[in-house]
């Protein structure tokens, strides 16, 4: 097998005395979709700020494709192939939903110094903001101002700007919060074509189970900031400690394997 | 349609501007030449303030520095009026990445507040450094000589100085405009929207806050450079951070979400200032009156406001 396209050893963080983030190690290996489960407060996020240049680890090393990324700002990170979404909407409101992408766009292309161009004249962008739009089914609302649009297109336009950035690396973080289940399932479909392409490398948080187990080729549980543990979907469901801290499981069989 | 109707009204507003010497009293040519001078220094301030999201309260500075090194060059070089521009935003330039280097790291109420401490202290060094500046009398008795480029203009006179004034503010205009039509103008739009998704687009939000910084400061140089002989002097009033604020008044009142807003907020600020003080010494509390509506019910300025009911009645 390949290379993996994130290497992560002994990631760690720690705001004073609490440890939001203990130990973690970690591969990712290109076009996997990896899921990260775990319960609130169990550092899925402070994980993601540290990978996506947000918070600097206190200890660890993170490596993206053999380049250490350790600490750089979120812009440079962004550069070298890590884009993320954001738990909460986290778009251009003014702009309309083609403009949203047309800034990552020309961000990524290194328009954005140009000072003496004509932005609403740059055709090629244009086009290519429209093709994110349709990958994600949004292709409908371009010209609908970014803020009065649907949350859950929201969400989806959001994706359509992480793409736009042609990353080696996707995180999304919770993709379907906040979602109605009709727009759950229409997300969760998007995603696994998008998984499906072979176009990118996945890495989601989400407390959505159905949602987690339809996309991931490959789940890690933490718990109060640790890894505790990872494999397949199956051995996720089958893995009694997992059953009891997150599945939330009342089974006394499992509480006792776990706590003997 | 629409276009050719705003079209058409700029067309006119720039043939009543280029005829103001020839259909209106002196007095009048006075008042326009000062319209355009701070209209220019309010569109500079709006690159950062309305486009880029920045609340700088330390403007004047490089609106002063301009007035300054365009005075000291006719008193000390005599050179043409022209260079004398160029090197007030060269000053301004330089100021602005002086400041600006260390303020943009900044956001909001800590960003205003280091660019209105860095303000004060230019306007003290300019106040206390006698020698250079002539302290709080500031810098007079200087003369224009030429334009410069081989034009024969006699900028002494009150006309043919507002016809400069108008060229320049012109040019200026059309480059900030251009600037805020660019990719790099899109760029800015989106960083006073949300400045956490650009840096997550791959881009140094700090690095983007400085450029438009200096670009403003540079413009607000330009403005000051032309201000000096219109005055008849450089002095620190034009550095205080009270002169800091009109440009913000300029802006809110005429719209900070249109490029020509500041011009007509200057327009605005500069006739109601005027006529309000032939009847009254108040004219704070009217202006206060004014800017106090317009934030609480009109908050897209006098020119927001006129197109959003011109839009209206068209429907």
């Amino acid at each position: 097998m390949s290379n993996p396209v994130l290497t992560i050893t002994n990631l760690t963080k720690r705001f004073g005395g609490v440890t939001a983030v203990s130990d973690i190690n970690l591969e990712v290996m290109p076009r996997e979709t990896l899921a990260i489960i775990g319960p609130n407060g169990a550092g899925k996020t402070t994980f993601y700020n540290m990978v996506s240049g947000r918070m600097h680890p206190t200890e660890g090393k993170i490596m993206l494709d053999g380049r250490d990324i350790t600490g750089l700002p979120p812009h440079k990170i962004s550069r070298l192939g890590v884009s993320r979404s954001f738990q909460i909407n986290n778009i251009f409101p003014e702009m309309t939903v083609q403009e949203n992408v047309e800034v990552v766009l020309s961000a990524y292309h290194g328009h954005s110094r140009k000072l003496f161009n004509i932005a609403s004249r740059n055709t090629s962008i244009q086009q290519e903001a429209v093709e994110f739009l349709k990958r994600l089914g949004i292709d409908s609302l371009k010209a609908q101002r970014a803020e009065v649009i649907s949350y859950g297109d929201k969400r989806l336009l959001e994706i359509a700007m992480v793409l736009a950035t042609q990353p080696k690396l996707v995180l999304l973080d919770e993709p379907t919060a906040g979602m109605t289940p009709d727009e759950t399932r229409r997300t969760t479909r998007l995603i696994k074509k998008l998984a499906d392409s072979g176009d990118y490398t996945f890495m989601i948080t989400e407390h959505d189970m159905d949602v987690v187990f339809n996309l991931a080729d490959r789940i890690l549980v933490m718990h109060r900031g640790e890894k505790l543990f990872a494999g397949t979907p199956e051995e996720v469901k089958n893995h009694p400690e997992v059953r009891v801290a997150y599945l939330g499981e009342e089974d006394d069989e499992a509480v006792e394997e776990a706590n003997p | 349609m629409k276009t050719k109707v705003l079209m058409a009204i700029l067309a006119v507003v720039i043939a009543g501007l280029i005829a103001v010497p020839w259909i209106a009293s002196y007095f009048y040519v006075f008042i326009f030449t000062e319209i355009l001078i701070l209209g220019l220094f309010a569109a500079s301030f709006n690159l950062i303030f309305g486009y880029t999201g920045m609340l700088s309260f330390g403007h004047a500075a490089f609106f002063g520095i301009g007035a300054y090194a365009t005075a000291l060059v006719l008193i000390h070089l005599e050179w043409p009026f022209l260079v004398c521009l160029l090197v007030s935003m060269g000053a301004s330039a330089l100021l602005a990445l002086m400041i600006g280097f260390l303020s943009v790291r900044l956001n909001e109420v800590y960003f205003a507040m280091l660019t209105l401490a860095f303000g004060m202290m230019v306007f003290a060094i300019a106040y206390q450094w006698r020698s250079v500046t002539n302290g709080s009398d500031g810098l007079a008795g200087f003369t224009l000589g030429s334009f410069g480029l081989g034009l024969d203009l006699t900028l002494a006179n009150p006309s043919v100085y507002y016809h400069v004034v108008l060229g320049i503010v012109a040019i200026a205009a059309i480059v900030l405009y251009l600037i805020c039509r660019s990719s790099f103008g899109m760029i800015l739009k989106a960083i006073r929207q949300n400045p956490e998704r650009v840096s997550f687009a791959g881009l140094n939000v700090r690095t983007y806050r400085l450029v438009a910084f200096v670009i403003a400061g540079t413009f607000a140089g330009l403005a000051g450079g032309l201000i000096a002989p219109f005055l008849r002097v450089a002095s620190p009033e034009l550095l205080h951070w009270s002169m800091s604020a009109e440009p913000i008044l300029m802006a809110i009142l005429g719209g900070t979400g249109f490029f020509l807003g500041p011009f007509i907020g200057s327009a605005a600020f500069v006739l109601l200032e005027t006529w309000i003080t032939t009847y009254t010494e108040s004219w704070m509390l009217v202006l206060g009156i004014i800017l106090a509506l317009m934030v609480i019910f009109f908050r897209k300025g006098l020119l927001g406001t006129a197109i959003d009911w011109w839009m209206e009645v068209k429907k």
